[in-house]
């Protein structure tokens, strides 16, 4: 599991939360894959689109139709927030399937942040557009009136779980993903089951390749859903 | 043979933390299988409904999450 562990970058063993640690390293190597593909990949604004100003508009024009089919065509101002996030926890899930590599989104301090971000803002955004017809969302009108105050509670107690399973979702995916490919390479041991580890590791490789895309998906989805929420509480 | 009763305690809680991945396992079957059922009767209005597939994928896998995540935190947490 040490490929896990967190240390500072320059010696030491003290961690505040100024110091600079590989997590830290991580994370600026994603921003500026992020920076380096949209920035440089789209300097050239050609016609015709190169595979690198290809891969930049295809991820545009993905996260934009999944803001406005999901939150309404007045969440558009959110775009530029979603995609952030979006190919923030894209950058950093494929960074860490780099062998050698380290995933800084499988920490939950890490996903924590972005989750409480997302929180706080549907919640702020929630009632400053719609007032106190905010707590309408947990009111559930269409049931009848005797089911109310239950279904009050419940929707309470989901609405404050969201940030919880909303990070816990994205680490303990990347996390686990990254465990079950070295629990197969402790396999590697034994030399008489060391082809099924070798065949294993390449199987959840693809795997994770495939998770790694579709739980930044999911993370950006949900935020797309939760922001929907405080935009249109009533529908 | 020797060691802590609570360290037994704390894998066998492991252990059965992990009935809930499989349970979730169920879960994401299902929601893919009944997904795949209504787009095979109108393919055309299946595009429109797949981000709502991954959705309720991400809802009914959170919870098998959830008890991978007790049982990590049952083997190098909690252990006495």
């Amino acid at each position: 599991m040490e490929q896990f562990g967190i240390h500072p970058l320059f010696g030491g063993d003290t961690l505040h939360w100024y110091t600079p640690s590989n997590v830290t390293l991580w994370m600026a190597i994603a921003t500026l894959a992020a920076i380096a593909l949209f920035v440089l990949g789209t300097a050239r604004r050609s016609i015709i689109p190169g595979r690198a100003q290809g891969i930049a508009e295809i991820l545009y024009t993905f996260v934009h139709d999944m803001v406005v089919d999901t939150a309404g065509h007045d969440a558009v101002r959110f775009f530029p927030y979603v995609m952030t996030l979006f190919t923030f926890i894209l950058m950093s899930n494929y960074l860490g399937l780099i062998p050698g590599g380290f995933t800084s989104t499988s920490h939950i301090a890490v996903t924590a942040i972005m989750a409480l971000a997302v929180f706080l803002t549907v919640t702020v955004l929630g009632f400053v557009l719609n007032g106190a017809s905010f707590l309408g969302l947990f009111w559930v009108s269409s049931a009848p009136l005797v089911l109310r105050p239950v279904l009050a509670v419940i929707e309470l107690m989901s609405y404050f779980v969201r940030p919880m399973s909303h990070s816990i979702r994205l680490a303990g995916n990347m996390m686990a993903g990254h465990t079950v490919i070295s629990v197969f390479a402790t396999f590697g041991f034994y030399a008489l089951i060391s082809p099924l580890s070798v065949i294993g590791i390449v199987a959840m490789y693809g795997f994770e390749v495939l998770v790694c895309g579709i739980q930044a998906y999911v993370f950006a989805i949900l935020t797309c859903v939760y922001l929907r929420d405080a935009l249109h509480p009533h529908h | 043979m020797s060691g802590n009763i609570v360290n037994m305690g704390a894998y066998i809680g492991a252990g059965l933390a992990c009935i809930g991945m499989g349970c979730a396992a169920i879960g994401v079957g299902n929601v893919a299988g009944n997904f795949l059922a209504g787009a095979l009767r109108n393919p055309s209005a299946a595009p429109g409904q797949t981000p709502m597939l991954f959705i309720g994928i991400a809802f009914a896998e959170a919870f098998g999450i959830f008890s991978f995540l007790v049982a990590l935190l049952l083997m190098f947490v909690l252990k006495a």
